[in-house]
């Protein structure tokens, strides 16, 4: 279970070496989450269309190790925006990763970026 | 840089290094733990919540790396032989030696296993630690899979109940053997001990009293209980919770001075005899006494931080041991002197059989000071009473108001809790005082509950206080003049019944209009399901609209289950079933490989299915006739129904038949929680209808309708709207009940707290309802029709559109499933791997 939690780690704009085609704008739901495949990798796209921006985050609950995390409901908290589990409804911060429930599993955020209507989210590999 | 080393990562250790930290100040210091038990500090207090589903992890104290955050050195599974006092060194099993300048014992205690002849033997436990209650848990299982069922728990103490109540979640009998001739006999007197016991005996957990265990029984493996006088208890297995042993080893061998019974004797600044070695908690003799409350422990441990950094503070000379909780239950709690008795005083007793209340406070003769007392079975009054004792305040003219209620007299008992003094101690734990909690919001570095929890740390400890420090945040913010009001969330300031009446009236469509207008911020997982759910009560709209708005069961129409599969549930209106529909499920079943049950509401449940295959298997169902079942919804889900008078020969009326109508009038309808119907032929009510949001039950000259009840975790019978009404009138009833519960009724409140909380309860509903008191009923009948008549069924919807098809798939990249679920079989089926 380790293993799988491992391969994700935070990315930051600054060091990505690869932009990946993640698909087209229209391919996610307005104001909620779509899961894209990278290579062994699961990834959750947010089209967070109430402040024009968009994120990306491991697709895997770290609470149960699930692959859940783009079915569930984004929102903010103290203008922080975030996504809720569909699980057990554990509410995580679509910038930097944090548990907002206060305990200790985080999660990888991912850039991404918007070029025409396609998006691409960014990896070091 | 002091060297302060804990021995014991308990409750207490981990206080003790809570409270350092926090005083320590500039002070450097390098803390190092040792912990015996493989894991960090857990909630040994909630332990049998273990029990009832609760994790390991949920019970613990603190994070995994909060005791790196603040650098203390955690080692767990390792425990400590022996203390060289000259050099100042301590020596681990595993061969180490370490150093301290201070060092703390908070070894806590271990189960007290009394002298009895053949206790070694299998099947025989103790209730401490989650390791025991693994163990028992295993054992348990292993026996009940050969049929054994009897359980003894030795002890009727605190301990010896919270074990029977564990025993009783693991589907065995429980008995409990208490020596004594009452239960909980340091906290209660023979009047509540009979109270409780006889409320413990309804859930068929019998009471053994005044019972010396001779020997225990069997060969290798326990077979039962010898009592004195050669009466033989056959069990099966045995959990000893008679009392708790200090673990004062360490001071044994070391020779730190140790009581007659055990227990390192310290002095008031928590010093053993060796000034440099202190103890804290159950291993701790102070005033000749182990105090086995976590109230106490945390307290000496506040000393002990506070003398090592060279403060002040001492223990105090009296300790209070009252106490609160719910014991397989039953509320109980006792506080003061409960058992007091002498010229001085006089004993206020309130005794009700009937509802199980038993109430004693003992009162100065002269009626003007609170000695103690003791609540069995509604302890609802425990934090008035007990802050009255505590802080000697004055009592009312006729004392017995305390327990009784003013009963139409002038003045009420106890007013509110800002009538205490500002010294008043309200979470006993954690030392929190009132004048405490009201500064932290006066001065503005707190606005909410959970701001004062974080802020002051009260109620984290048992939690008991946690009524009275709500009150206290409430009517000290309302003091200040700011509104208190019962809101959704931080983006909607209204409640549900207030954005009900926004949502119809400015008729609004989309979550981020209501948002945009009405509220703030982006919105939640808790407004934007209360907001969609208002739009379908309205406006009837399916899950298929706003569907990431939607809960997320009703954005995939499927319930997520364990391992993020879905289960299905087509309808089965009544749980009448075709052998055609049958065997269509079945094919269903066989051909996506799913697990098959029938649920408690009269359905076939099929679990294990993959999102990408969702549409799929709905399309086959839906082109055999089937529709949505809701199960995913905060909607109707099933309408139980016994077979009726078409079949059984005791039925008075058709109660299939009327149930397949009704549940096929609701159908789909959105409420603040999920709806359950029951409709029952006779009173022998084989459809539990009584247990259900509505109830029928068919009676000589018509029906008898019942509202409002429910199982699941606070079961509550339905009670009776009206008797004997025709099957007109009965619809005519629930679309006017249904309806107003709708509009009026909170988040996730079912009509069971609903009707609680409903001001003129059920003579008010009546009166709403029947009499039309608010002339309303017209347009309650005429809304719900409108949701009748426009039902759609939205699995339908949803396979027939293309564009609502997308979010059926795992990848938006891809065809593929998920590759990351695993099942494992199960009775020739299958599960997912477990977590």
């Amino acid at each position: 279970m380790e293993n799988i939690l491992n391969q994700y780690q935070t990315v930051s704009q600054s060091e990505v070496k690869i932009w990946f085609k993640a698909g087209k704008t229209t391919d996610f739901p307005s104001n909620g989450g779509g899961c894209i495949k990278y290579k062994n990798k699961q990834i959750a796209i947010i089209k967070f269309d109430r402040r024009n921006e968009w994120y990306a985050c491991q697709n895997l609950c770290p609470h149960k190790m699930e692959m859940v995390l783009s079915r569930g409901m984004i929102g903010s908290v103290d203008e922080i925006p975030k996504i809720a589990c569909p699980m057990h409804k554990k509410t995580f911060s679509l910038v930097d990763g944090s548990n907002l429930n206060g305990d200790d599993l985080k999660i990888a955020t991912y850039p991404v970026k918007i070029v025409e209507d396609e998006v691409f989210v960014g990896f070091l590999e | 840089m002091i060297k302060v080393i804990v021995v014991g990562n308990g409750m207490v250790g981990y206080k003790f290094c809570e409270k350092f930290i926090a005083k320590s100040g500039q002070e450097e210091y390098q803390i190092t733990v040792f912990g015996e038990e493989p894991r960090r500090a857990y909630d040994r207090v909630h332990l049998s919540e273990y029990f009832a589903g609760k994790s390991a992890d949920d019970l613990s104290l603190s994070t995994s790396n909060w005791y790196e955050e603040n650098n203390i050195i955690l080692n767990t599974s390792e425990l400590i032989t022996d203390i060289n006092r000259d050099q100042k060194t301590i020596h681990t099993h595993l061969e180490k030696t370490h150093t301290y300048d201070y060092l703390v014992l908070a070894t806590g205690s271990a189960a007290f296993v009394p002298p009895i002849e053949g206790v070694d033997k299998e099947g025989v436990f103790v209730y401490r630690t989650i390791e025991d209650l693994d163990a028992i848990m295993a054992y348990a299982k292993k026996i009940k899979q050969n049929g054994a069922t009897e359980a003894a728990v030795l002890g009727g103490g605190l301990l010896g109940l919270e074990a029977a109540k564990a025993v009783y979640d693991l589907g065995l009998n429980p008995h409990v053997v208490e020596f004594a001739p009452r239960l909980m006999p340091r906290q209660l007197d023979k009047g509540a001990s009979d109270m409780l016991q006889s409320k413990i005996e309804e859930l068929n957990i019998s009471i053994h009293l005044n019972k010396s265990t001779q020997y225990i029984a069997g060969e290798d493996t326990i077979t039962g209980m010898m009592f004195e006088g050669e009466k033989l208890l056959k069990v099966d297995m045995l959990v000893i919770s008679a009392g708790i042993k200090p673990r004062d080893e360490l001071g044994r061998v070391s020779g730190l001075e140790v009581g007659v019974r055990g227990g390192i004797v310290v002095n008031n600044k928590m010093q053993s005899s060796d000034p440099y070695i202190y103890a804290i908690g159950e291993v701790a003799l102070y005033n000749h006494m182990i105090y086995g409350l976590v109230a106490p422990g945390y307290e000496m441990a506040d000393v002990a931080a506070e003398q090592i950094l060279k403060g002040a503070k001492t223990m105090r000379e009296t300790i209070d041991m009252s106490t609160q909780l719910k014991l397989i239950g039953v509320e109980v709690a006792s506080f003061g002197d409960p058992f007091i008795e002498n010229e001085e005083v006089t004993a206020i007793v309130y005794e009700n059989k009937f509802n199980g209340i038993y109430k004693r406070i003992n009162v100065t003769k002269d009626g003007k000071t609170l000695l103690g007392g003791i609540l069995v079975g509604d302890s609802s009054d425990y934090n008035a009473l007990f802050q009255i004792y505590s802080n000697a305040m004055p009592l009312p003219k006729n004392p017995e108001d305390l327990i009784l209620g003013s009963r139409g007299g002038e003045t009420a008992s106890f007013g509110s809790a800002m009538d205490l003094p500002d010294t008043a101690v309200i979470c006993s734990c954690e030392n929190v005082t009132k004048g405490a909690i009201c500064c932290s919001i006066i001065d503005e570095t707190c606005t909410t509950f959970g701001d004062v929890v974080k802020h002051t740390k009260a109620t984290t400890g048992c939690g008991g206080c946690k009524p009275m420090v709500v009150d206290l945040v409430k009517e000290t913010q309302k003091s200040l003049g700011k509104e208190v009001k019962d809101v959704i969330c931080e983006h909607f300031a209204y409640n549900r019944q207030e954005l009900y009446d926004i949502v119809k009236i400015n008729k609004f469509t989309t979550h981020d209009e209501v948002l945009g207008v009405v509220g703030k911020g982006d919105g939640c997982e808790v407004c934007k399901p209360l907001v969609s759910s208002i739009f379908s009560s309205i406006y009837n709209d399916t899950a298929n609209k706003h569907v990431t708005a939607q809960d997320s069961n009703d954005r995939f129409l499927a319930n997520i289950q364990r391992n993020g599969t879905y289960s299905v549930v087509p309808r089965i209106a009544g749980g009448e079933i075709t052998a055609d529909k049958l065997i269509v499920i079945g094919e269903v079943a066989k051909e996506y490989n799913l697990y098959t049950k029938i649920t408690g509401g009269q359905r076939i449940d099929l679990f294990g299915a993959q999102l990408n295959d969702l549409p799929k298997i709905w399309k086959t169902l839906i082109d055999n006739g089937f529709e949505s079942g809701h199960a995913y919804g905060k909607s109707l889900r099933t309408v139980k129904s016994c077979v009726g008078n078409a079949w059984c020969r005791y039925g008075m009326d058709e109660s299939a038949g009327f149930a397949i109508e009704l549940e096929n009038r609701y159908k789909g309808l959105r409420s603040p929680h999920k709806l359950k119907g029951g409709v029952s032929a006779c009173i022998r009510e084989c459809a539990e209808a009584r247990g259900k949001d509505f109830g029928l039950i068919a009676v000589e000259g018509g029906w008898n309708l019942y509202i409002c009840g429910n199982g699941g975790a606070n079961p509550k019978h339905a009670v009776l709207l009206a008797e004997q009404i025709d099957r007109a009138t009965c619809i005519k009833y629930l679309d006017r009940f249904l309806m107003f519960y709708i509009r009026t009724a909170g988040p996730l409140v079912r009509t069971s707290t609903w009707l609680e909380k409903l001001e003129g309860g059920l003579d008010y509903l009546k009166e709403v309802v029947i009499e039309d008191s608010l002339g309303i009923v017209e347009a309650l009948e005429t809304e719900m029709q409108g949701l009748v008549d426009t039902f759609e069924c939205e699995w339908k919807q949803a396979i027939e559109d293309p564009e609502m098809m997308k979010r059926f798939s795992h990848f938006t990249n891809s065809d593929e499933a998920d590759d990351n679920i695993v099942f494992v079989p199960l009775r020739d089926q299958k599960m997912p791997k477990s977590w």
